[in-house]
């Protein structure tokens, strides 16, 4: 995972509320077995006025001049805000790798739903929830204002507007850690191996019939 | 001190506390499919690691199969859809190389592995579920702790059997009295989210409870924590009880004899005790509950099956008023219309939510002797396993269904998410008793409205929207 610490981004909006991870990522997508290559089909069917198949060159679809992210303006935006519940619905980390994909590195929101924060934390994309009128006023500050940007600094867990003001906002102790050194759940947890092996032990003498093989 | 069951299955699974708050979480059960799991495989290559414990895992195909009988006449190998038969076939070579169980395509036992896990004793009360799909919360109906998990998670557990977590808060949902007739747990599950909304479990674990809940089956307790999700909860949970031991006495991968004995030893332990404390309730009266139809594109865009599609001047704010303008627009509705007015093109029968034996029998009931009306264009019955549909046609539901002019299809995931050939064309209207009404979620531009098995059976048989008990005395298609 790339390493998180200041972001100074382009800002982009997704004016709406309880954006799903079908809306980022539709389903004909998630026939990949692969984790990259998602970007283009970001919001695929908000993007594209034609229906995209997997082995579509997106280049030649017809873009959908309504869509935000398709206007001159937010070219190379790397910021979304958005409203409440944002990454709601299916698990699918997709979502995550599409957003990752594409350029951004951060999604501010009144809320996000559960499944889709943590993926986001695990491919350096920083959910940050703020208050429903700061997010109002982002909103009206980037419609009125062409290349409006943010500074992310994660080290001070702090929002700097252009104003100059900072807003303060809140992440997990142990994911900003992560986010701030680029590290690997896995090899973290595995540093624990004879915890979890001691737990093991104990669980199975507990609940023997749990640790039976499936024999199909 | 008194403990909730979420607390009780937390502390059961405890391996260590951290003190930036976080805690590692043991997994008993990983359940995977084929669209979420290639990636997490080949992050364990990349890696040089291997599965931590190689018997907690056990795989399944089932979003992205055909549901077609000639097209999986001749096995995956055969399978029409080049993109979808090598996502199959890697699921099955990566079982291989790592020496996963994985039940296959033409087994009997394959199906939507929400199906497949609870049928097979695979899932088992008391126990950690995981598996890379969000409706994994409805394996909390065994009173199991169960959540849906990432690609990254799906690796994380497959390398350390555990889950790096916060714990979640508690939230009791007690639905009293008894539901009327015509009413399932699927209008259970749709009241609530119209109540609290699709974030309002967000940071919550669900346990529902309440008169109305412990007089569910275990399907219908699927059916509902299933839909937990959808109101942003990533686990729903119900006590266990004589149901839910009586459902899992002989599924093949329960315990047995003296195991058995001392399982139920643990499992009736699996309770809230009296005065835990829980950071949210909500109490709803079950003889309240009518049958409920989803108008919108998201799960609380919901009413009464006798009640209308909200108007913009019932919206509190700027926000509420832009997301029901896109959604009518979205769905080709206007304001103020009865429910009873819409008229679906489509019928879907099927889903990890209503697949079960229970939903099949559901819908049966209303169309036996019935035609689907005129104005269904097409009516897919997938049932949620070969298990669930060898009972179906050992029960004669396969007639019903074929009588009344549906069509009978092969186990897996279809149009709930339309990954297969099984989707709706842009601007069709779905009668679905599926999980999500989003945007495109069935095809591109298709529109869903989320109803019980016996709705949607009944919107078949109406061609619009009506309430079983009323669809007798309408007579007009019966």
């Amino acid at each position: 995972m790339k390493p998180f610490t200041q972001h100074d981004g382009l800002v982009a909006p997704m004016d709406r509320a309880n954006v799903d991870t079908d809306l980022m990522v539709p389903k004909q997508f998630l026939k990949s077995i692969r984790r990259s290559g998602f970007g283009p089909n970001l919001f695929d069917e908000l993007r594209y006025l034609d229906e995209g198949e997997p082995d579509s060159d997106n280049s030649l679809r017809p873009l959908n001049p309504g869509f935000p992210l398709n206007c001159a303006r937010y070219q190379g935006a790397s910021i979304l805000v958005a409203r409440e519940n944002f990454g709601c619905g299916s698990s699918r980390e997709h979502a995550a790798w599409a957003m990752e994909d594409f350029g951004f590195r951060a999604v501010i929101a009144p809320s996000f739903a559960d499944i889709f924060r943590s993926n986001a934390l695990k491919n350096g994309i920083l959910p940050i929830a703020l208050s429903s009128s700061q997010v109002e006023q982002l909103f009206t500050e980037m419609y009125a204002e062409e290349g409006y940007r943010l500074i992310i600094d994660l080290e001070a867990c702090a929002l700097v507007l252009p104003s100059g003001d900072q807003w303060p906002f809140e992440v997990d102790p142990f994911r900003r850690e992560c986010l701030l050194k680029g590290l690997d759940d896995i090899g973290i947890t595995l540093e624990r191996a004879e915890a979890i092996r001691s737990f093991e032990r104990g669980h199975r003498k507990r609940f023997p019939w749990l640790f039976k093989d499936i024999a199909l | 001190m008194a403990q909730t069951l979420y607390d009780k299955l937390w502390n059961a699974h405890l391996v260590e506390q951290r003190d930036d708050g976080t805690a590692l979480i043991y997994i008993d059960r990983h359940l995977l499919h084929e669209v979420t799991s290639p990636q997490a495989f080949e992050g364990l290559k990349l890696a040089g690691r291997s599965l931590w414990r190689r018997s907690a895992n056990l795989a399944v195909p089932d979003h992205n199969v055909s549901t077609l009988k000639a097209e999986r006449a001749g096995g995956l190998g055969a399978l029409p859809d080049e993109v979808s038969r090598l996502q199959l076939q890697t699921l099955d070579d990566n079982c291989l190389a790592f020496d996963v169980a994985e039940i296959p395509l033409n087994d009997v036992r394959q199906g939507i592995v929400h199906v497949m896990g609870p049928e097979q004793g695979a899932v088992l009360p008391g126990m950690t579920v995981v598996c890379g799909d969000s409706h994994t919360s409805t394996h909390g109906a065994a009173g199991a702790l169960a959540q849906g998990i990432g690609t990254s998670e799906v690796e994380h557990v497959m390398a350390t059997q555990c889950l790096i977590q916060r714990k979640m808060k508690n939230f009791r949902i007690e639905v009293t009295g008894t539901l009327q007739p015509g009413v399932a747990a699927k209008d259970v599950a749709l009241a609530i989210i119209g109540e609290i909304g699709t974030a309002g479990g967000t940071g919550f674990a669900i346990e529902f409870c309440g008169a109305a809940i412990r007089g569910l089956t275990m399907e219908g307790r699927m059916t509902l924590c299933n839909m937990a999700i959808e109101a942003g909860a990533r686990c729903g949970l119900v006590a266990v009880d004589d149901v839910t031991l009586d459902y899992f006495r002989d599924k093949p991968f329960a315990p047995s004899g003296d195991d058995w004995a001392r399982a139920e030893g643990w499992w009736r332990t699996l309770h809230s005790d009296e005065g835990a404390s829980f950071e949210r309730t909500l109490r709803i009266d079950g003889e309240g509950i009518d049958p409920h139809v989803t108008w919108g594109t998201s799960p609380e865009m919901v009413t009464s099956v006798n009640g209308c599609v909200p108007t913009l001047a019932d919206m509190p704010d700027e926000t509420s008023r832009l997301g029901l303008t896109r959604a009518l627009e979205y769905m080709g509705l206007e304001e103020g219309t009865p429910v009873s007015d819409i008229r679906p093109d489509a019928i879907f029968i099927g889903s990890c939510t209503n697949s079960r034996i229970e939903d099949l029998r559901s819908a049966a009931e209303v169309l036996r002797g019935r035609r689907i009306a005129s104005n269904i264009r097409k009516a897919l019955v997938v049932p949620g396993s070969g298990l669930v549909k060898a009972q179906a046609e050992a029960e004669g539901l396969d007639r019903i269904f074929l009588d009344a002019g549906m069509e009978w299809r092969e186990p897996g995931c279809s149009m709930c998410l339309a990954m297969n050939a099984d989707r709706l064309m842009p601007g069709e209207r779905c009668a679905s008793t599926s999980n999500r009404n989003f945007e495109g979620r069935q095809g591109n531009g298709g529109r869903t409205h989320l109803v019980s098995p016996a709705m949607a059976a009944a919107a078949a048989v109406a061609g619009h929207f009506v309430a079983v008990d009323s669809l007798d005395s309408e007579g007009a298609t019966a």
